[in-house]
């Protein structure tokens, strides 16, 4: 079992929780991600690490209530058990120098930047970061980027703060600039990430995109994330979860991530959450 | 020698019809009677070339005398004496290529079948099960600990024999629950959870103990587990899945015969939305292989509603891999075989969900490495159908996690960790067995790979200091 330690509400749909889980934050590395199951009757989800703390001995991770079994989570509180938690699974992002670097995060994708940022922060890159979200109450984490960032942009969907627009435009706007920009990372809906790739590859600049589509096992058993990477087929979970993202099938993940949009709402509307 | 009965006593069954309706167990098992009348079919000969059949030794006319004279307590003594697991291997061993295929009753006449060995080692574990389980004697504590990688048929295995041997054993499982592919790839019908989980009990009541949730590569290494354990043994299996390699494989309704059967299985998605686990199925429901998985996935199929269901194979029927027994449950549920067809593209539509497949038929050329006919693709013979689930049940290789985690580790040239005949690997200390070490296999051959290891194991134990 593994408690919930401390939960805070970031937006309606948005929450954080602290779960005691040491085995795992003994090993979390940034970009990494977890199993989780609640209960005997529950489905194992995949959620990417939002922060860890070795010493106490806990994971944090930040979700968007979309489905079934997030939402159930939601509505658990501190003191709460889980049943399952397994992890860290995934390989961890390459911390290392790469000069200038711009992270992207939109919605509930700039949970997962959060770390990564700071680490490539510490190791001496130039961090500029844009964090976008529909509007002003589904950002989140902006203090906490800001601290690991040396630019910040914020952009909003209906222009409740910081840019009205995606996070793409400020990214081509510094493109423009000739801003000379080593590595970009995005973490969010499939569609930004695919709009990010879009921009990043006439210019021939590295782009990394987290992705986490549909999972059971989380440890290369099942193939149900499986990605069209270039030529090749790969898994998420293991092979991932980060891949290039000029190579990156998005259209397939997309289709893939919507297998079960039917027995979804069916789990919500028979279980009532 | 009095006359011996030709024909084995029939085990009772749910009729094809109603069964594929549910995904209760297709044999109901002997009943005492009836286990008695088969066990005095046994001549009792004195070469016992069944227990040479056998991969984990099993005194097989030993507990068959017992079963005949009803000694049903003293039968089950005999077979836990070797055998951890027996309500799992009396009911998914190959038992035709092992033991019975081996029988002396078998050489009476062209048309004697031989003693029905599985069957009356089900009706005894059912037996013991039933009244409660006897923990057998253990051996006082050596002060030894081991630490086993997965809980599959090889971990548990190895598990209980050591633990019998007064070694103290630990065992991490990657996943929620014990058993690796008794619980995720076996299908209820042919083994229900509720046998496997009292199994897993048995092996829990000699001392073992289970830690779920731990990712041997990730959560913790193998590196690391050597500083706290006097022993490793790693039994992972072959968990990852072998793809078609045709276009169109990763549209929506093309499930990899381990996504489909874990989520069935496992995740208990044929209770959906008790369980939050789903699994879709379509109408036209194609499984792609002809081994038990493979039988498994079309029988799956037919319980969770598709109106047909295929096995598609490359080959002929005589070369199909699986057991007679699943492929005769198979044809008697309606599943159909279309033999020497090859898939070549899926073809999806606007929304990327699997309609339709192309295929090409194929004729047998010479013997390949495996020594059965190579099938070959006759040209112009292509032809479309139209399919709405594709399960791939080509075979697993050996899970790539622990080999690539465990520094200097041998592995061989197809992911298989190399061991020698008694599971010890190049690292001392560290062993390994079943299917990491063989490919895949059946079940009872991880059961006998992990018993040898036990032995090796405690032997290791025994020199060091």
């Amino acid at each position: 079992m593994y408690k919930i330690l401390e939960k805070k509400v970031l937006s309606d749909t948005v929450k954080l929780m602290k779960i005691k889980a040491p085995l795992v934050a003994k090993k979390a590395k940034s970009g990494q991600f977890i199993i989780l199951r609640i209960d005997e009757k529950g489905e194992r989800i995949p959620l990417t690490i939002a922060d860890y703390d070795r010493k106490n001995g806990t994971v944090t991770v930040i979700f968007m209530e979309v489905g079934k079994t997030t939402k159930q989570l939601g509505k658990l509180n501190i003191g709460d058990n889980l049943l399952n938690f397994a992890g860290p699974l995934g390989n961890p992002s390459e911390i290392k120098k790469y000069g200038t670097v711009v992270m992207i995060g939109g919605g509930v994708g700039i949970a997962p930047l959060y770390p990564i940022v700071r680490d490539l922060k510490k190791i001496g890159n130039y961090v500029i970061s844009i964090l976008g979200a529909r509007n002003e109450k589904l950002l989140m984490l902006e203090k906490e980027i800001e601290e690991y960032s040396d630019e910040i942009f914020i952009t909003t969907d209906d222009g409740s703060k910081g840019h009205k627009g995606f996070v793409s435009d400020i990214l081509k706007k510094l493109i423009n600039e000739g801003r000379k920009i080593n590595m970009v990372m995005a973490i969010g809906p499939v569609i930004m990430m695919k709009v990010v790739t879009d921009v990043t590859r006439p210019f021939k600049i590295k782009t990394l995109v987290s992705l986490n589509p549909i999972m059971v096992d989380g440890t290369g058993m099942c193939g149900g994330c499986r990605v069209s990477v270039g030529e090749e087929t790969k898994f998420a979970c293991v092979d991932g979860p980060e891949f290039d993202g000029h190579l990156v099938d998005f259209k397939n993940l997309n289709l893939r991530n919507r297998r079960f949009l039917c027995q979804e709402e069916e789990a919500c509307m028979c279980t009532g959450v | 020698m009095a006359k011996v009965k030709t024909e084995k006593h029939k085990m009772p069954e749910q009729e094809p019809k109603k069964r594929i309706k549910n995904f209760n167990e297709v044999p109901y098992g002997y009943d005492k009677e009836t286990a008695i009348e088969e066990a005095k079919r046994c001549l009792q000969c004195k070469k016992k070339p069944c227990t040479e059949g056998c991969p984990v030794e099993i005194d097989i006319p030993g507990f068959i005398v017992c079963v005949a004279n009803g000694e049903f307590d003293k039968a089950a003594e005999i077979i836990k004496a070797k055998n951890n697991l027996p309500a799992v291997s009396g009911r998914v061993c190959p038992y035709e290529n092992q033991c019975e295929g081996l029988c002396t009753v078998k050489k009476i006449s062209l048309y004697a079948e031989p003693v029905g060995i599985g069957r009356l080692e089900r009706f005894i574990a059912d037996y013991e099960r039933n009244k409660g389980v006897k923990i057998p004697k253990i051996k006082k504590p050596t002060g030894k600990k081991v630490a086993i990688v997965g809980s599959g048929p090889a971990g548990l295995t190895c598990a209980g024999d050591l633990a019998k041997m007064g070694h103290s054993v630990t065992i991490f499982e990657a996943l929620h629950a014990p058993g690796g592919v008794l619980m995720y790839g076996i299908p209820e019908f042919r083994l229900p959870k509720e046998i496997v989980n009292a199994e897993v009990d048995y092996i829990k009541k000699l001392g073992v103990e289970i830690n779920y949730d731990v990712v041997v590569g990730k959560t913790i290494t193998v590196d690391e587990l050597k500083n706290d354990y006097d022993a490793i043994f790693i039994g992972t299996g072959a968990g990852l899945p072998r793809w078609l390699r045709i276009p169109g494989e990763n549209l929506d309704g093309v499930y990899s015969a381990n996504e489909f059967l874990t989520r069935v299985n496992m995740m208990k998605a044929y209770q959906f939305p008790k369980y939050d686990t789903p699994v879709k199925i379509g109408k036209i429901v194609a499984t792609f292989g002809a081994g038990n998985v493979a039988m498994d996935c079309a029988r799956t199929a037919l319980r969770l509603g598709a109106e047909k269901s295929y096995i598609i194979y490359r080959r002929s029927e005589i070369e199909m891999p699986a057991r007679k027994e699943e492929i005769h449950h198979a044809k008697e549920e309606g599943v159909i075989f279309k033999f020497l067809t090859n898939p070549i593209k899926f073809f999806g539509d606007e929304n990327g969900i699997l309609k339709e497949a192309e295929f090409i038929k194929m004729k047998l050329g010479e013997p390949d490495d495996s020594g059965r006919r190579r099938p070959i693709p006759m040209p112009g013979s292509e032809f479309k159908m139209k399919i709405d689930t594709a399960l791939v049940a080509i075979g697993q290789s050996p899970n790539p996690l622990i080999p690539q985690t465990v520094k200097g580790l041998k592995i061989g040239k197809h992911g298989n960790i190399e061991t020698d005949k008694d599971g010890r690997t190049n690292i001392p200390g560290i062993f390994a067995g079943g299917d990491i070490a063989t490919g895949a296999a059946t079940v009872i051959l991880a059961m006998g790979a992990g018993k040898k290891a036990a032995k090796a194991i405690n032997k290791y134990l025994k020199l060091k200091k």
